[in-house]
């Protein structure tokens, strides 16, 4: 166990507490406590938690609590592999509940309770299967306590404790109370991945029934006794304050029963969403709109490009870049710039709250518990243990649920009208006032050698930064080290490289978004390189080939994807192929695409391979799935993905106007995991960053046309 | 306000409402049917996709004043034990991500199947125009041929 797992286990014995025939050690939450998600068969019968993640009941339902949040990426399923692996559970058995926010979930990874930067299996790797192995221990101890025989004659297997000589069993759930009573055994050896029976497994999700029969309660669906909707009208310039509102005719709407100002603006409660919506739209509310309503996407345009001719703040130096190019048999320079981007989860952001007088609850699809509870509690005016945070499931997160904003409004309503309040967010709200992508602004330079092989490379980024708004600490001198990560991190062998960032704030908000600023460095480098191997008039993938020697895991993701797509091999007419292969969040990701143009200029693609290298695999079909995901995510943006900015209002409105990828457009998508016992990596992001390239690179391969600015649009 | 009675999964159903409520917020709010989604409320997703005399309708953009008579089958309503062949199929498949769209998307399939019970990819391309953000259409496609083929595949 880690010192700080040793910790919260300590914490929860300290807070055990009896309950009914069988004993529950509580989470130091109040009684009745239940979460969501909880199976019936969870509910009924009586349970012993063996640590912070498991409850076994005297019905062999093992239960776990999942201390991230399910957002399609699976966690719901492959953190509780991880644990009944060591346990030796009988996986029919399992069944899941979101945690609570409480100290013992903090993500070891991020210092906090919460769900991103595709870290969730990589963070739980060791101790959920350390857990699993502690209760296996404590299980077999108690079943050798009760036969009376030495514990090294008993073993655990598919969910009974076994006394080899005697062939007598007992089950975890008859044993479950009287394990949970016997100390917790420290450094459990961990099983040899030889001996795996779920992990590395296709296991089915364990979330899918729900899924298929709309029980599955995500936020939007939360319902609590009493409980009221309210819909906000929020400034349509970023930064802008209400001046003065009348509410006369909002009132009028029947089934509105409140109009509050908030700190977003102004709220309508009603007892629907339809009322508090007509309510919203009967609104008569001046805004002052401040110095933002001057910013408009050509004025961004305008400062970036400026910005670029500026030297930035240095990332990288390897090397003598001057003198390397000034030495190059020919040099190559080129700019690109990316678009804001929102993130459009399938759930618009909602939040219920209920702020009384000595308690918060907050029924929530969120990302980040911790800020919650300290939302919640900096809002209600209690103590953070009094705050609740019941997670729900996420009808998508993509990062813009690791924000605080719609659960800041859900609370500062609730307390302004002394009653339960879901926040709604219409697909409009939820697309013109979040935290976009940044959209960046990139200087490239490159000199070749005689042989066309780089020798100088140059890249300058020109962003704002999301780590300035989010965790300001982490901006040192200009730099932040996350906006230029990708860009730092050009694999490929080049004597002498610079790196430099310009940190250019545009009034826009900026957050984290699937991949989060590899989405434009990605797009950037693997682009510039393939335009250095037309250059220097080689084959893509060999030129990149050539320069990954040092990179072994990038060559081996590369080479799989390379040979899975029949790179070389003759294409249809009017079809063309293109390479890219990236690290993101520890993982490689090779790609290539195989596109088209139709006669009205759109680009088609037709098949993406793809290949990882994600270390150490937990659930395969999950690690495919997230792929498919990644690449459908990042392809969406590609094409058509962008946010415009007009007089500091965000153009695009709804699905008509900001495109989604649909089931006629769906490439076929061929995943390839590179066997690997590497450190681990994560799955949710890594499919995102290289499908932007492979594309445009294809494209440039079919049409010698070389796409800088994204996105794609039509093809003249 | 006015009166409106109509058939919800076989089972008649009053409620008092504006008559530009549209049957997706009736549903939620009034009736606490809340498998059927709200995604974007412009008939674009079809993530509040419901069978309206048993044709997929998009229920964001239907008020309920235009309902009438015809009976209104949700999510819920589908198949009472699971046993729906898309369900089924949908599990098999492992199909759902984040999942918010996904019953939307298995009424979008049900009604594509009782119509063509063994669609073409065509078909299925021109039927299931539902978007799912989490990328999930190859396996949604793989789930609706397995559906199609009595879930033998």
């Amino acid at each position: 166990m880690t010192p700080r797992a040793q910790i919260s286990r300590r914490e929860f014995l300290q807070n055990a507490s009896v309950a009914g025939a069988g004993l529950v050690i509580g989470f130091h939450l109040p009684p009745g406590w239940r979460n969501a998600v909880a199976s019936p068969a969870s509910r009924a019968a009586p349970a012993a938690s063996l640590n912070a993640w498991l409850r076994i009941g005297t019905d062999e339902s093992v239960l776990v609590l999942v201390d991230r949040s399910e957002m399609g990426q699976g966690v719901a399923t492959s953190l509780p592999m991880l644990l009944a692996e060591e346990l030796e559970a009988d996986w029919s058995k399992i069944r899941i509940e979101f945690a609570p926010a409480d100290k013992a979930y903090i993500n070891p990874l991020f210092g906090m309770q919460g769900t991103g930067g595709s870290t969730s299996v990589r963070a739980a790797w060791m101790p959920l299967r350390q857990a699993g192995a502690a209760a296996r221990e404590m299980l077999i101890t108690a079943a050798a306590q009760t036969w009376n025989v030495p514990p090294s004659e008993c073993r655990a297997e598919r969910g009974v404790v076994i006394h080899g000589p005697s062939n007598r069993r007992l089950t975890f759930g008859q044993l479950a109370e009287r394990a949970a009573a016997l100390p917790v055994p420290q450094d459990v050896p961990l099983k040899d991945p030889k001996g795996w029976k779920i992990i590395g497994t296709r296991v089915r999700r364990l979330d899918t029934a729900p899924k298929v029969d709309g029980t599955a309660q995500f936020g939007m669906d939360v319902k609590v006794p009493g409980m009221l909707v309210a819909v906000i009208a929020r400034s349509p310039v970023f930064g802008g304050k209400v001046v003065r509102f009348d509410a006369t005719q909002a009132k009028a709407v029947p089934g509105v029963r409140a109009v509050v100002q908030v700190s977003a603006g102004i709220a309508v409660v009603a007892d629907g969403y339809w009322p508090a919506k007509q309510g919203r739209d009967a609104l008569n509310v001046t805004w002052e709109e401040g110095p933002t309503a001057a910013v408009s996407s050509a004025t961004i345009s305008q400062l970036f490009a400026r910005r670029g001719e500026e030297a930035g703040a240095v990332a990288r130096h390897d090397g003598d870049p001057d003198a390397g190019m000034s030495g190059a048999a020919s040099t190559l320079g080129a700019t690109y710039e990316l678009p804001f981007l929102a993130h459009a989860t399938m759930e618009p952001m909602n939040c219920t709250a209920h702020v009384r007088a000595d308690s918060v609850d907050i029924w929530v699809p969120t990302q980040f518990q911790t800020g919650a509870q300290q939302m919640g509690a900096g809002i209600g005016g209690v103590p953070s243990e009094r705050v609740q945070v019941h997670t729900t499931y996420l009808g998508g997160g993509f990062g813009r649920r690791f924000e605080l904003d719609f659960i800041q409004e859900a609370l500062e309503v609730s307390k302004a009208v002394s009653a339960p309040v879901k926040v709604i967010w219409s697909r409009e709200d939820d697309t013109q006032h979040a935290q976009y992508r940044p959209a960046s602004y990139h200087r490239l330079r490159a000199g070749l050698g005689p042989a066309g092989q780089p020798v100088a490379w140059t890249h300058r980024i020109v962003a704002p930064s999301i780590m300035a708004r989010v965790f300001p600490d982490t901006v040192k001198d200009g730099l932040d080290g996350e906006a230029v990560e990708g860009g730092v991190a050009m694999p490929y062998d080049v004597p002498n490289v610079h790196v430099d960032y310009q940190l250019t704030d545009t009034g826009i908000p900026v957050g984290f978004w699937r991949s989060v600023n590899n989405s434009f460095n990605a797009f950037v480098v693997e682009s510039f390189i393939d335009e250095l191997s037309h250059a220097a008039k080689k084959d893509p993938y060999q030129y990149r080939r050539d320069l990954l020697a040092k990179a072994p895991r990038h060559l081996a993701a590369l080479n799989l994807a390379a040979s899975r797509a029949g790179w070389g091999t003759p294409l249809p007419a009017g079809r063309a192929r293109g390479i890219a292969v990236y690290k993101s969040f520890e993982s490689f990701v090779a790609q290539v695409a195989e596109v088209s143009v139709a006669r009205d200029g759109t680009a088609r693609v037709h098949r993406v391979v793809c290949a990882v290298d994600c270390g150490p695999v937990v659930n395969p079909g999950i690690v495919e799935a997230q792929m498919q995901s990644g690449i459908v995510y990042g392809l969406t943006a590609a094409l058509w993905g962008e946010i415009t900015i007009d007089r500091g209002r965000v153009r695009q409105s709804n699905f008509h106007d900001y495109r989604m990828l649909r089931m006629s457009e769906m490439p076929v998508i061929e995943v390839h995991i590179v066997p690997s016992t590497d450190a681990q990596g994560g799955v949710g992001e890594p499919g995102t960053p290289p499908i932007a390239p492979a594309v445009c690179n294809a494209l440039f391969a079919l049409t010698g046309k070389r796409i800088r600015t994204l996105p794609i649009g039509k093809i003249a | 306000m006015p009166s409106y009675t109509l058939t919800v999964n076989g089972k008649q159903q009053t409620v008092d409402v504006a008559a530009d409520t549209p049957l997706l917020w009736v549903l939620r709010d009034n009736l606490g049917l809340t498998g059927t989604k709200y995604g974007c409320g412009i008939a674009q997703c079809g993530a509040c996709t419901v069978h309206l005399g048993g044709v997929a309708t998009r229920s964001c953009m239907t008020p309920i004043s235009a309902v009438g008579g015809k009976p209104v089958t949700t999510i819920e309503g589908l198949s009472s034990s699971g046993s729906h062949p898309v369900r089924r199929a949908w599990i098999a498949e492992d199909v759902p991500q984040c999942g918010y769209c996904q019953p939307g998307q298995v009424m979008a399939a049900a009604a594509l199947l009782a119509r063509t019970p063994r669609p073409t990819d065509a078909q299925i391309d021109a039927a299931m125009t539902n978007i799912c953000r989490c990328g999930t259409y190859q396996r949604i496609r793989a789930a609706i041929h397995r559906a199609g083929q009595g879930g033998a595949r």
